[in-house]
C-alpha cells in the first residue's frame, strides 16, 4: 500500500468503528522497514529484511476502553476485528476517566522540519552495507592478536506513522535511523576472555561514524578490560561514562510517570517543587532537537510535546503525566512519555574529572541489576577501572553498586561538558560521591 | 495438518515454489515459518477490570541457509507473489547459481508428543468469563491485610498456531497455549511503603485458573509484599548464599545456560569453548535444559525448526556434556539437533535458545544446607539477570530474601543484586538439597532483540562464595 492507500485505509478503519457503534476512535497505522546485516569471519554470517504494517485501535465506547493490534489488513478481516473490538469493549467495567485528550492540546502547524527522515534512505546498495560491516571487523580485529573475535553490524530502518484521533487530531510522521557497531572479544595471556561493544545510533547516514572508528572503539574498550578483577568492598567516588549514565538517570524518569504517581509505587509522589539530587543537576526535555532520536511535535496520544526543565538544580518541575492519569490524579496533562533528555552540562572532559575526583572507580558498563521504584533503592553489577591520582590504574569486575536513588543523585558532584551522542538520553559524564560498592 | 495449510491459504506446491526460489542463488536449505498468534490482555487497576489489550499477528518468515550463513525474510501478506519476493530478498544470502531440484515432499508419519495437554482453549473462553478471576484476586488481596493500598493484575492468554515447512521436505505443525497472570501489590506502613510481584505461567488451558491459584497467587503477592517492611541490607561482600528452590533457577540460566548456547561456542566467544568433557562441577550437580516438561512455560513439541525437543543434558555428575543447538550449530559440531532452535515470531530467524533450565536433585536436606552457614543470605525470588557470555560475568537480582545467621533464617533483606563468574560458581556449588522446583514464574529470555518463554528451577543449592550487593 503506498501513503495514499494507507491514509484512505486509517480514515475507513475511524469511520467504521465509529459508525459501529463508538465514542470516540483512535488509529495508528505504522509501517516499518528493517534491513539488518551480522558480519564476522570475512564472511556474511545473517542477512535479515523485512517489512510490516500494523493498525493500532483505540476504542472508547459507554464510558469503555480496549485497545487492539493487527496486521491483517485487509478490510475482509478488519470487519471481523473491529467487531470483536467493540464487543470486548462492552464487557469490561465502565472507567469514567477514560477519554481521548482534550482537543485544545493538539498541536498547530510544525514550526521547523525536525529532520527525522534521511532522502538518502535507500539509495546505497547492500553491497555498499555490507562492505561497513567489513570494515568495522577489520577495524577490530586489526587492533591486536589478542582480539580473537568481533561480530560487526549495519542496520537501517524506515518507520511511518500515520496516526488519527476522532476528536480531531490527524498527524504523520517519517524517520530513518541507521546503526552501526561491533561485539569484540579478546583472550588474555591466561586463556580468559573479556568482550566489549560500541555501538552508535543517528537518524542520518552521513552523521555515523566511519567503520574504522567504530571497530576501533570497541576493540580498544575490549583490550583495556584485560587483567579486570574485583577490589576491595567499600565506599568511593564513582565516576559514570556518558554513553552509561543513562541507566542511572532512568531511576529518575521512570518515577516521573503518571501511572507510577497513581499507583503509589513511584519514590518521587510528594516531591514535585522538592530537591531530588544536587543543585549540579538540571534535567531538560527537548523534542525540537533537530535529527533527534526522540523528536516529536505530538506525543503517542497526539498531544503537542513542549521543551521543559524536568528538574531544575536538582528540584523536580514537572511530572510525565497523560490523559487519563491527569485526570485519576487531578492534576494538569503535561505529556506521558519522555523525549530527547539533555542535561545542563558542566566544564569539564572526562579525564578531567578524573583529575578533580583524584580517586575513585571509573563505571564502563553496568550489568544486570535492578531498581526498585516504590523506595528508589537499586543495586547494579558493575565494570570498569580503578583510578588513582587522575589516571586509570586497573580494570575491575564483578562488583556490585547499591544504594538509593535519592541520595545518590544528592551526591553529585561533578557534571561533564561531553555528552554521549547516540543516544536519545544524551548524558555526559557524571560524579558521585559516596557509592557503596562490595567486591571482595 | 490439512486446517494449518488452510489457516495459511498455501499448499504443498506453493511452497515448493517458493522455496525453489529461496534457493535459486545456490542456498543449501530453506524453511518456511508459517504463525498465526493471538494474545489477548486484561487488565485490573483501581478495583475494576477496565482495560483490554488484543493483538493478532500473522505472517510468514523465509530462512535460507548457504554454509553456516543466514538470509532471512519475513512478510506478513501471504499472497504468493510476496511470498515469492520475500524468498528472492531471502536468497541473496548464498550468490552461487544453483538450480534447486524438486523438492520431495515426504510428511512425518511419526507422532509429535503432546507436552501442553489442555482441556479449555483459550479461543473458546469469552472476555466476561475471565474478568472474574482478576476480580477474585483483587478481593482476596485486599482482604488479607490491611495495609495494603493498591492492587493491579494483568492476565494474558496467547495462542500460537505454526506450520513449518523445509527443504529436506519436512511439514510439522504445532498448537501453543500460554498464559500469563501477574499480581502486584504496594502496601502501607507508618509512611514507609513498598511493592512486589506474584506471578504464574506456563502452557495451560482455562481450567488452571481454579480457587486454588486465585488464593495462592494472592498469599503469595500479599506476603511478599509485607514482609519487605521489615527488610534490611545485608553488609556488601562476599559470602555464602544459599538459593531457595524454584525462581533461583535463574542461576543457571545466566551462569551457564547462556554460554552453552552452541551460537556462541560456534563463533569461539563462550568461555565454555572447547570445554565439552571437563569437570565443571561436584559430581553431585547435573543440570538439564527440558523441553518435555508438563505444560511448563518454555516446553515445545517440536522447536521453531521443526526439530523434536528433548530433555537435554548440559552437565552430568559434574561433567560437562552438552552444548544446545539449532539446525545450523548442529550442522557445524556434526550433531543430532538439541530441540532448542527457537525465535520470537515468524519476523525472527531462529538461534539456539534454552527451554525449562534446572538442577536436578542432590543429596543434602534444605534444613541441612540451611544449618551450615554461618552468616549468609537465603535468596528466595528474583527479577532480572544477565551474563556476558566472553568473561562469564553474570548477575541476578534477590527481590527478597532473608539473612542466615548462626544456621538460621533470621531478619529479611531486599532489593540486592548479586554477581559472581559462571564456572567459578559452579565449582562453588558445595551443596544441592533433595527438592528440586521449577518455578512457574513469567520469565523470558532475551537475546539478539529477542524474547522467548522459559522457565528455571533448582532444588535448595548453597553457593561457598559469590559477591552479594549492600551496604
Amino acid at each position: 500500500m503506498d501513503y495514499e492507500q494507507r491514509y484512505k485505509l486509517a480514515e475507513w478503519v475511524m469511520d467504521y468503528t465509529l459508525s459501529s457503534g463508538a465514542d470516540e476512535v483512535g488509529v495508528d497505522l505504522v509501517r516499518a522497514e528493517e534491513l539488518d546485516i551480522e558480519f564476522r569471519d570475512n564472511t556474511i554470517d545473517k542477512l535479515e529484511q523485512g517489512i510490516q504494517d500494523l493498525l493500532y485501535l483505540e476504542v472508547y465506547r459507554d464510558n469503555r476502553y480496549s485497545a487492539h493490534k493487527s496486521n491483517l489488513l485487509d478490510k475482509k478481516y478488519l470487519i471481523d476485528f473491529i467487531d470483536n473490538a467493540l464487543n470486548t469493549t462492552m464487557y469490561l467495567e465502565k472507567d469514567l476517566f477514560r477519554t481521548l485528550p482534550d482537543k485544545t492540546l493538539y498541536p498547530e502547524k510544525a514550526e521547523y522540519d525536525l529532520q527525522l527522515y534521511d532522502n538518502s534512505y535507500s539509495m546505497l546498495n547492500n553491497k555498499d552495507k555490507i562492505s561497513i560491516a567489513s570494515n568495522i571487523e577489520k577495524a577490530s580485529l586489526s587492533l591486536s592478536e589478542k582480539v580473537i573475535a568481533s561480530t560487526s553490524s549495519y542496520s537501517e530502518g524506515c518507520f511511518h506513522l500515520i496516526k488519527m484521533q476522532s476528536n480531531g487530531f490527524r498527524g504523520d510522521k517519517y524517520s530513518t535511523s541507521y546503526s552501526i557497531g561491533a561485539e569484540v572479544t579478546a583472550r588474555d595471556d591466561n586463556n580468559d576472555l573479556c568482550e566489549d561493544s560500541y555501538y552508535a545510533h543517528t537518524r542520518f547516514f552521513n552523521d555515523l561514524p566511519s567503520s574504522e572508528k567504530v571497530g576501533k572503539e570497541a576493540a580498544e574498550r575490549c583490550l583495556k578490560k584485560i587483567g579486570q578483577n574485583k577490589i576491595s568492598s567499600g565506599i568511593y567516588t564513582m565516576v559514570v561514562e556518558n554513553s552509561e549514565a543513562s541507566i542511572l538517570l532512568g531511576m529518575i524518569l521512570s518515577a516521573m510517570k503518571g501511572s507510577s504517581l497513581f499507583l503509589r509505587s513511584s519514590f518521587l509522589e510528594g516531591m514535585k517543587g522538592k530537591r531530588v539530587a544536587s543543585e549540579r543537576l538540571t534535567i531538560i526535555d527537548d523534542p525540537y532537537i533537530r535529527k533527534g532520536l526522540r523528536s516529536n511535535y505530538f506525543d503517542s496520544e497526539g498531544c503537542a510535546t513542549q521543551k521543559r526543565v524536568v528538574v531544575d538544580s536538582g528540584i523536580l518541575k514537572e511530572y510525565y503525566i497523560d490523559t487519563y492519569y491527569g485526570k485519576k490524579l487531578k492534576m494538569k496533562p503535561t505529556n506521558g512519555e519522555r523525549s530527547n533528555i539533555l542535561l545542563e552540562y558542566g566544564a569539564n572532559s572526562c579525564e578531567e574529572l578524573f583529575a578533580k575526583a583524584g580517586e575513585g572507580i571509573f563505571i564502563t558498563e553496568f550489568i544486570g541489576g535492578n531498581f526498585n521504584s516504590t523506595t528508589g533503592d537499586f543495586s547494579f553489577g558493575i565494570a570498569g577501572f580503578l583510578f588513582e591520582k587522575g589516571r586509570i590504574v586497573q580494570p575491575i569486575n564483578e562488583m556490585n553498586i547499591t544504594g538509593n536513588a535519592l541520595r545518590l543523585w544528592n551526591n553529585l558532584i561533578e557534571v561533564g561538558n561531553d555528552p554521549f551522542p547516540y543516544s536519545s538520553v544524551q548524558t555526559p559524564t557524571l560524579v558521585f560521591k559516596e557509592v557503596f560498592f562490595s567486591g571482595d | 495438518m490439512k486446517s494449518y495449510f488452510d489457516l495459511f491459504g498455501v499448499t504443498e506446491e506453493m511452497a515448493e515454489k517458493i522455496m525453489s526460489e529461496a534457493l535459486s542463488s545456490g542456498g543449501h536449505y530453506c524453511d518456511l515459518f508459517f504463525q498465526y498468534r493471538s494474545a489477548k490482555n486484561l487488565h485490573l487497576e483501581d478495583n475494576a477490570v477496565n482495560s483490554a489489550f488484543n493483538a493478532t499477528d500473522f505472517g510468514v518468515g523465509i530462512r535460507v541457509i548457504s554454509n553456516e550463513q543466514t538470509g532471512f525474510s519475513f512478510t506478513e501478506d501471504l499472497t504468493f507473489h510476496s511470498m515469492l519476493k520475500a524468498a528472492k530478498t531471502a536468497s541473496a544470502i548464498a550468490n552461487s547459481v544453483n538450480s534447486f531440484k524438486k523438492l520431495k515432499f515426504v510428511p512425518k508419519t511419526e507422532t509429535i508428543p503432546d507436552y501442553y495437554p489442555i482441556l479449555k482453549t483459550w479461543d473458546s473462553v469469552d472476555t466476561k468469563e475471565k474478568m472474574p478471576v482478576l476480580s477474585k484476586i483483587n478481593s482476596s488481596v485486599f482482604s488479607l491485610d490491611s495495609r495494603i493500598i493498591q492492587c493491579n493484575i494483568s492476565f494474558t492468554d496467547t495462542e500460537s498456531k505454526i506450520l513449518i515447512i523445509n527443504s529436506d521436505g519436512g511439514i510439522y505443525t504445532d498448537y501453543r497455549p500460554l498464559f500469563s497472570l501477574k499480581v502486584k501489590v504496594t502496601a502501607e506502613e507508618n509512611n514507609s511503603r513498598e511493592s512486589n510481584i506474584a506471578a504464574r505461567s506456563g502452557r495451560y488451558g482455562f481450567e488452571f485458573l481454579n480457587e486454588d491459584i486465585i488464593k495462592d497467587i494472592s498469599q503469595e503477592a500479599v506476603r511478599r509484599t509485607v514482609d519487605l517492611f521489615d527488610a534490611v541490607k545485608p553488609d556488601g561482600g562476599e559470602m555464602e548464599i544459599v538459593l531457595a528452590p524454584g525462581s533461583s533457577g535463574i542461576l543457571l540460566h545466566e551462569a551457564i545456560g547462556h554460554g552453552l548456547e552452541a551460537d556462541f561456542n560456534r563463533k569461539k566467544t563462550s568461555l565454555f569453548y572447547n570445554k565439552l568433557g571437563e569437570k565443571v562441577a561436584e559430581p553431585f550437580v547435573s543440570v538439564v535444559d527440558d523441553g518435555t516438561w508438563k505444560n511448563a512455560r518454555g516446553s515445545l513439541n517440536i522447536d521453531d525448526e521443526g526439530n523434536k525437543t528433548e530433555k537435554t543434558f548440559l552437565v552430568k555428575n559434574g561433567i560437562l556434556i552438552n552444548y544446545i543447538h539449532d539446525r545450523i550449530s548442529a550442522q557445524h559440531y556434526g550433531v543430532l539437533p538439541t530441540g532448542n532452535g527457537r525465535r520470537q515470531s515468524f519476523r525472527y530467524s531462529p538461534t539456539p535458545r534454552m527451554r525449562n533450565t534446572y538442577m536436578l536433585s542432590g543429596p543434602h536436606a534444605s534444613e541441612e544446607i540451611i544449618r551450615s552457614v554461618k552468616k549468609g543470605i537465603y535468596a528466595e525470588t528474583f527479577s532480572n539477570g544477565q551474563v556476558l557470555i566472553g568473561a562469564g560475568d553474570f548477575t541476578f537480582y534477590v527481590k527478597t530474601g532473608y539473612l542466615i545467621e548462626e544456621g538460621k533464617i533470621t531478619k529479611p533483606v531486599k532489593d540486592i543484586n548479586i554477581i559472581g563468574n559462571g564456572p567459578e560458581v559452579l565449582k562453588n556449588v558445595v551443596m544441592v538439597g533433595d527438592d528440586l522446583t521449577l518455578d512457574s514464574g513469567t520469565w523470558t529470555c532475551g537475546k539478539e532483540s529477542q524474547g522467548v518463554p522459559v522457565s528455571h528451577g533448582l532444588p535448595t543449592v548453597k553457593v561457598s562464595r559469590i559477591t552479594v550487593g549492600g551496604i
